[in-house]
């Protein structure tokens, strides 16, 4: 039996998908992966990490929130508050009792106790993204600023990477904190370099061991 | 300057380089062995088709966190990401002020 099911799972928006390894055990947790690029980077790594919990006797939950993955919500439209919601939706609707949220994910962690692995800043976030699309333009013979960009996207909204972001989202990304109730798993605790720097998504499977790991023994703790 | 004060300069010296090529191993998912082998003519931006501005983004926004320097928009061009020589000149550059 391979353990994971697609459930489906309602969101405020409407219905979204969830991989989910469930067999109503008492440690149930929610995990949120990184947001945009990093989501793909991390995907096969944060779906080896559900796996070994389910090995450990831990249910897990991976929701696609509105507007990502495979949501059919469009992401211009979503904010950090919805998506709060939503993953709040996602730990009641599968019963969560803790969350481990990676990276930018720890932005929209529900009110639950928990990780948060290397978490990142809002501002760091858009930093990164903006850069990427300031590198982008200057190769293609376009000179923009991240300043300029970021006026412009607090205004009216903006591609990066790929990604059409809303003003709204972009706002409350530079002016959300990072939850302080969740305990942060550098990766100097994991080992190696984060999987989400890679240029070409990877995955380490000690790095999968070491996370699972933490989290096995957080929970009996 | 006394023969202290440019054992510190060259261990800091050392100290980024170390580092600048940890950081491409880990974007790169290089062994530490392949990237020990890069030299100052080693190209980058340009030359490897997986260093795209995304990773390139991600790049400089973890050399930034790791030796503690701000890299601003207007310093971010071609030439200092050119070759693994640029790019560790530039972080000297950057952390002696």
């Amino acid at each position: 039996m391979n353990g994971w099911v697609i459930a489906s799972w309602p969101s405020p928006q409407g219905d979204e998908y969830a991989l989910a390894f469930d067999r109503s055990r008492t440690a149930r947790l929610l995990v949120l992966s990184p947001l945009f690029d990093e989501a793909n980077k991390t995907r096969h790594f944060i779906v080896e990490v559900m796996r070994r919990l389910d090995n450990a006797g831990i249910d897990c939950f991976l929701p696609d929130l509105p507007g990502c993955n495979e949501s059919l919500a469009p992401l211009e439209s979503q904010t950090l508050m919805g998506w709060l919601q939503a993953a709040a939706a996602a730990a009641k609707h599968f019963g969560a009792t803790h969350v481990l949220a990676m990276r930018g994910g720890a932005l929209v962690a529900p009110p639950l106790p928990g990780w948060r692995y290397a978490a990142q800043s809002g501002p760091s976030l858009m930093r990164a993204l903006l850069r990427a699309r300031m590198i982008a333009s200057r190769e293609a013979g376009t000179e923009e600023t991240t300043e300029q960009l970021l006026a412009m996207a607090r205004q009216n909204g903006i591609e990066l990477a790929g990604y059409r972001l809303g003003p709204t989202l972009i706002n409350e990304i530079m002016a959300v904190h990072l939850p302080d109730r969740l305990t942060e798993i550098a990766q100097a605790d994991v080992g190696g370099g984060g999987l989400w720097l890679r240029a070409e998504p990877a995955f380490d499977a000690a790095q999968a061991d070491a996370l699972t790991a933490i989290i096995a023994k957080g929970l009996q703790a | 300057m006394n023969d202290a004060s440019a054992h510190e300069l060259s261990e800091a010296a050392s100290q980024t380089d170390a580092t600048l090529r940890q950081v491409l191993a880990d974007v790169l998912g290089l062994s530490q062995d392949r990237v020990d082998d890069f030299t100052t003519e080693t190209g980058l931006f340009g030359y490897l088709p997986e260093l795209d501005s995304m990773a390139v983004a991600g790049l400089l926004t973890e050399i930034e966190d790791r030796l503690d320097i701000v890299i601003d928009d207007d310093e971010v061009d071609g030439e200092m990401l050119e070759t693994f020589g640029a790019l560790l000149a530039f972080c000297k550059a950057k952390i002696q002020g």
